[in-house]
């Protein structure tokens, strides 16, 4: 017997997708493999490490903890839409290459999303804020400090753009 | 990682999920943020047949004043929501101090006070908040409704009193006395992390600091919340000072037998839980007279 | 050469792909017709293995095979020894393998038992579900003193429970002994933990039947060494097997580790399928399936002069090196051996017994051992310290090698089968410099007072090593300048962000004259390159891009050969920059580098003989022996006397690894190296029970330091080149891992004035309830 499917539709970086979808297929294996949108990691399928972090309506979540069919109807915001259609890199992208806050880049994805929802929150952080605001993001290879570093350049960058 | 395979039923209304439930019993489970769901299901810890995702039944997100000034908040209010209800959080300042230490924004994003409650991990603040707080559970199954305390509410390890056919629909919280300060502490290993042990006190102090009521409760030290109110009876009537604080924190160590973890000796967890009750309290007497 | 990138933090090349969401991890690899696979694995440590019922998997709709170690016939053979063991006389090795697939026995949870291969990774779990194992449950060996004592043996053919006995000596400790006016005694428990990369191992493996050639992609960090081993055993010529090391999110160590059961199953599967097979390996195998460090048991004595010079040491220690011992002894060699530190240590006396025990396997990670070594000797300095009232920072400045005394002879053999041999050094400057940016002297001599009057429990640590690093066999590299001026560069070893596309262009850009953007490295891929080890004990800066650097030399050479010839001129009158190469002063007299390697792939006329076509050249760099980098870090931490948490104020590391090639490269690795050991430090445990179950398999419970964790650190450097190779690099991969347990021990007994209370931490990891335990004898005085 075949596994029920359900009909969704969804936007992510304004593109409109329909798709079919098992029940129990997670939001993050449906973005890697059916909408092939692989900048999007896994790294523990348990919530903790935030690899996996995207937008849904703007806000950041773990896709791993969320169910395809349950994104229907939602907004979605991946890494893969962050530059320009130019190319540009997002302010936080280009922070980040400036300030080497990425090595394996692994964590990276989910970490500029987080940043990019937390930013337009909060665009004048601390450091202690903006620490506070990554300790949902595991990485291994940085050590964190240019990471932070990127974020609090990034963050000024907008504010100096910011009309 | 991938969760064992189930149907997925999308409520349309708390009727339905009701109905769905009551026909699937046991097999069947509420998928509300999901944050402790569906990593349990990934790990197939659970293994529900049928998800009946309640995610769109918006009427049970609502908070709402009550009369007398009790706070009626939907199960499916979202810790973010909470986060940034001021007024919630000037009626209810436990959560105030508690919302911050539950995992991380991301969680708070999806996760549910309801989920939080229902799911009952010894190591949650919200049940120890909402015995502090003598709140009012109301649940709600096909074939009616009722309320319980939550007192009564947290039975066991990952236990409530939910029947197999109910939902946890609408917590109340009464207003609180006037003169009351508040006060939530936790210690955990790192920042939203399961706490070690957590205390949630509430002071109510005359003009002169004399305590008139002491609500105690705290969590991480037992398979369920614990209500440690009694163990503060010897601060009514007196002032907070760090001697009668500690005799209070001596007491609440004697109450409590906490089994341990791998992060903390279960002599380590009753040594915090009385540093935390002697901070809680002090800092809750402190800031009495800071609300209305 | 004209530095121009070299020495720079330049920003890196690979950077965009990352950034965008573009870059190639395992689990991107995308083939039509690809099945997935899962392992089911044992819940038991250890077992014999009665009946594995496979039948109702097989029937699952969506499963295409079932595999047990039967179906494997003949390909099925424990793995080959790694690291066969150093010439150590008199040393005892029992060499004792994994196996793709448990036969008769399991001796790890974890230890795959069967594979389903099916339509999705979904499906496949679910028909985990349905084979039968039926195990006979045996006693579980977890702890090392008892495996010396029991009867359960992990190896029944072994007798015993011992993979190893080594005993190394320099001079004689009785010496020592008889002239010590101190001597000091202590049993000291060290435990790595394990790598916990944010992305986890896998394998892709594509075999094509007609073109008899198999692709696998996989995670590793030694693609050479695993097309050898794989083609070997799947019958397959070397050129037959491809294997590409993709983006790999994060190495660490145990992704050298080789042959993994995944890594020769999954090869086979494609072969008898003839289908492309994927496996990912997800976060709760990673527990179990991925290798581990783990712990020893140190009972070590330090024999002292008056003025606290170090007259000997003598260690015997217990290594636990899990169910298996395929990497031979290289950690705890390396433990043996960076205990040295960099101390003059006249008389030394070392032995270790490494044991097996139902655990999962120990191999190198970051650091390899050497933490535990390090831990070892900066304890008993501080124990030294306390016992002849002497400052810790002082006691070690005096026992520090002499400038003049390199290369330093420590006599006992390396992992890299040599006599222990530092190139070079200069330590004295690089505690001078931590002892001043931590303000060590101001903080014990006020700070530190005024704090504690306020009731604040502060505390400072400093602590010494030496890395050894840059180790052979080699390492190759082809540098080819292409047609439209751009530079292809090929090396053998892998990338798990360590920035090669970056230094490695570097080095290339600066002899070449050419911007470093456009210069382009391929890493891991055995077709691009088929000669190399791979990357692991801080090497690939060192051996690869020496390589790199010899192929760039070559290449510039042959390019100014060809130009002064077109030119008719003398090579000193050629400038090579901005891609092109002109003669000196007359800039319109300029041919392009990339018209220049046209030119030299003729299509009439001939290529001299003697000579090669193009511009090109592949070269190849074996260094002697390894190039020992040092530091020091220094801490300054605070305690809270009630719940025993602990901030970090102030981290500093000076560090030296010669000529540096990208500072801001450096400085990543040192920071993550810290974290890493902050984590190893005080958070990451892992909690077995006495059966062998991991408690805490998830990274809920395994907690790896956030971004709260890990405080600012202050980086300075000092530059004692190499004389090894002739860039005068040393490795630095490892440094920021490798001293900050010993750093923690001693800056919380400060802040607690525990040397005072008579309570010793001589164990790592710590943490507040661990802290909480060990004072409480003190408290009750």
């Amino acid at each position: 017997m075949q596994p029920e499917r359900h009909d969704i539709e969804l936007s992510v970086n304004g593109t409109v997708y329909r798709r079919a979808v098992e029940s129990r297929t997670l939001l993050s294996d449906f973005l890697r493999h059916d909408l092939e949108l692989a900048g999007t990691h896994v790294g523990c399928e348990h919530g903790v490490c935030g690899a996996c972090t995207i937008l849904l309506d703007g806000a950041p979540i773990r896709s791993c903890l969320m169910l395809a069919v349950q994104a229907n109807g939602h907004e979605l915001s991946t890494v893969e839409g962050l530059a320009g259609n130019d190319g540009e890199l997002h302010p936080v992208q280009q922070a980040m290459h400036d300030h080497h806050g990425l090595q394996c880049g692994y964590c990276t994805p989910g970490i500029l999303m987080t940043m990019t929802a937390y930013l337009k929150q909060n665009p004048q952080p601390t450091e202690h804020e903006l620490r506070e605001a990554l300790s949902g993001n595991l990485c291994r290879c940085t050590g964190y400090q240019n990471i932070v570093d990127a974020m609090l350049s990034a963050a000024q960058i907008m504010r100096a753009a910011a009309p | 990682m991938k969760p064992a395979p189930f149907r997925y039923i999308a409520a349309s209304s708390l009727d339905h999920a009701l109905a769905l439930k009551a026909e699937h019993g046991d097999e069947a489970r509420f998928l509300a943020g999901g944050q402790s769901l569906i990593p349990a299901m990934n790990f197939r810890l659970a293994r529900p047949s049928v998800l009946i995702d309640i995610n769109g039944l918006g009427e049970l997100a609502r908070v709402e004043a009550a009369e007398g000034g009790e706070i009626r908040v939907g199960a499916l209010a979202r810790y973010h929501s909470l986060e940034r209800d001021s007024r919630f959080l000037t009626d209810c300042p436990l959560f105030a101090d508690a919302l911050p230490h539950i995992a991380h924004p991301q969680i708070r994003n999806r996760g549910t006070i309801g989920g939080n409650l229902s799911h009952a991990d010894p190591a949650s603040e919200l049940p120890a908040i909402a015995v502090a707080m003598q709140a009012r559970m109301r649940i709600k199954s096909a074939k009616g409704e009722r309320q319980i305390a939550a007192s009564e509410f947290f039975q066991g390890l990952l236990t409530t009193d939910i029947q197999v056919d109910e939902m946890l629909v609408e917590i109340a919280f009464p207003a609180q006395p006037a003169r009351t300060g508040h006060c939530f502490l936790e210690v955990a290993r790192r920042r939203g992390d399961f706490a070690l042990a957590g205390v949630a006190a509430s002071v109510t102090a005359d003009a002169l600091g004399r305590c008139s009521r002491v609500r105690l409760a705290l969590c991480g030290v037992s398979e369920t919340p614990v209500d440690a109110s009694s163990a503060a009876a010897s601060l009514i009537g007196q002032a907070c000072t760090g001697e009668a604080v500690e005799a209070v924190a001596v007491e609440v160590q004697s109450m409590i037998a906490p089994s341990g973890n791998v992060h903390a000796s279960p002599d380590y967890q009753r040594h915090i839980a009385g540093v935390l009750v002697q901070r809680a309290i002090s800092a809750a007497h402190s800031r009495v007279g800071n609300a209305a | 050469m004209t530095t121009r990138f070299f020495g720079a933090p330049v920003k890196r090349n690979e950077d965009r792909k990352l950034l965008t969401g573009q870059g190639l991890f395992i689990d991107d690899v995308e083939l039509p017709d690809m099945l997935h696979a899962a392992f089911l694995r044992s819940h038991v440590a250890h077992a014999r293995i009665r009946r594995i019922d496979v039948s109702k998997a097989l029937k699952r709709p969506g499963v295409t095979a079932v595999y047990t170690a039967a179906d494997l016939g003949a390909y099925w053979k424990p793995g080959p020894i790694l690291v066969p063991p150093p010439p150590i006389e008199g040393s005892i090795f029992n060499e004792r393998t994994q196996v793709p697939l448990a036969k008769d026995k399991v001796r790890h949870v974890g230890e795959p038992l069967a594979v389903v291969v099916a339509d999705n990774r979904y499906i496949a779990e679910d028909a985990l579900d349905d084979i039968v194992v039926d195990l006979e449950i045996l006693p579980a060996v977890v702890d090392c003193e008892d495996a010396l004592k029991t009867a359960t043996h992990v190896h029944d053919d072994l007798g015993s429970n011992i993979s190893a006995h080594v005993r190394q000596t320099k001079g004689d400790y009785r010496r020592a002994a008889a002239n010590a006016h101190l001597i000091l005694k202590r049993r000291f428990l060290y435990e790595h933990g394990i790598s916990s990369p944010i992305e986890t191992r896998g394998v892709v493996a594509q075999w094509n039947a007609r073109g008899a050639q198999m692709t696998i992609w996989d995670t590793t960090q030694a693609p050479v060494f695993v097309r050898n081993g794989l083609a070997a055993m799947l019958g397959l010529g070397e050129r037959q097997v491809r294997v590409i090391a993709p983006f790999v999110g994060g190495g660490f160590g145990p992704k050298i580790m080789m042959f993994y059961p995944e890594e020769v199953v999954l090869p086979w599967i494609s072969m008898r399928l003839n289908r492309p097979v994927k496996w990912i390996e997800d976060r709760l195998e990673h527990f179990f399936a991925t290798t581990h460090e783990r712990g020893q048991i140190h009972d070590a004595e330090i024999a002292l002069a008056a003025d606290g010079r170090i007259l000997g040491i003598k260690d015997v220690f217990l290594h636990d090196t899990g169910a298996y011992d395929p990497y031979g002894l290289t950690v705890p060699i390396n433990s043996q051996c960076t205990l040295l530190g960099p101390y003059v240590v006249p008389d030394y006396d070392s032995t270790f017994t490494a044991v097996f025990t139902n655990l999962p396997i120990v191999t190198p990670y970051r650091g390899a051992g050497r933490q535990h070594g390090v831990f070892v000797m900066e304890r008993l300095l501080d124990l030294a310290a306390h016992e002849l009232k002497i400052d810790p920072a002082e006691i070690r400045r005096r026992n520090l090698i002499p400038p003049d005394a390199f290369p330093y002879k420590n006599e006992i053999i390396y992992q890299d089968f040599e006599p222990l041999e530092y190139d070079s050094g200069n330590y004295e400057p690089v505690l001078d410099k931590a002892l001043e940016a931590i303000g060590y002297k101001q903080f014990i001599g006020e700070e530190q007072a005024k704090l504690r009057a306020q009731g604040r429990c502060v505390g400072i640590g400093v602590a010494c090593y030496v890395e050894g690093t840059g180790i052979g066999p080699y390492e190759g590299a082809k540098v080819q300048v292409q047609s439209n001026g751009k530079v292809n560069v090929a090396t053998g070893i892998g990338t798990q962000g360590q920035g090669h596309f970056t230094s490695f262009a570097q080095i290339v850009a600066d002899e070449l004259g050419v911007d470093v953007t456009d210069v382009d490295i391929v890493t891991g891929d055995t077709d691009q390159f088929y000669w190399g080890a791979g990357t692991f004990a801080s090497r690939g800066a060192v051996v690869a891009g020496t390589a790199v650097s010899e192929a760039s030399r070559a290449v510039r050479k042959k390019a100014l050969k060809l130009a002064s010839d077109a030119f008719e001129c003398s090579e000193e009158d050629l400038v090579l920059a901005d891609g092109k190469v002109s003669i000196a002063g007359i800039a319109q007299k300029f041919i392009r580098l990339g018209d220049l390697a046209e030119r030299a792939n003729p299509m009439r006329g001939a290529v001299a003989p003697g000579t090669e076509p193009g511009l090109e050249s592949t070269q190849y760099f074996g260094p002697p022996m390894g190039a020992t980098s040092n530091g020091v870090h220094a801490v300054i931490v605070e305690v809270d006397p009630q719940t025993f948490d602990l901030k970090i104020l102030k981290y500093v590391v000076v560090h030296d690894c010669g000529t540096v090639i990208n500072p801001m490269i450096l400085a990543g690795q040192i920071h993550g190296g810290v974290a890493q050991g902050i984590g190893n430090a005080f958070y990451e445990k892992l909690s077995f029970d006495d059966q062998g179950q991991l408690l805490n398999a998830s990274l809920a419970d395994y907690l790896l330091p956030t971004a709260l964790e890990v405080p600012r650190m202050e980086l300075d450097h000092t530059v004692t080149p190499s004389p090894l190779n002739p860039l005068g690099i040393k490795g630095a991969g490892e440094a920021g891992a490798i001293p900050v347990g010993p750093l923690f021990a001693q800056a919380i007994e400060d802040a607690l004035d525990l040397k005072r209370k008579e309570v010793e931490l001589l164990e790592i990891p710590l943490s507040p309830s661990r802290l909480f335990e060990l004072t409480r004898k003190a408290r009750k005085k």
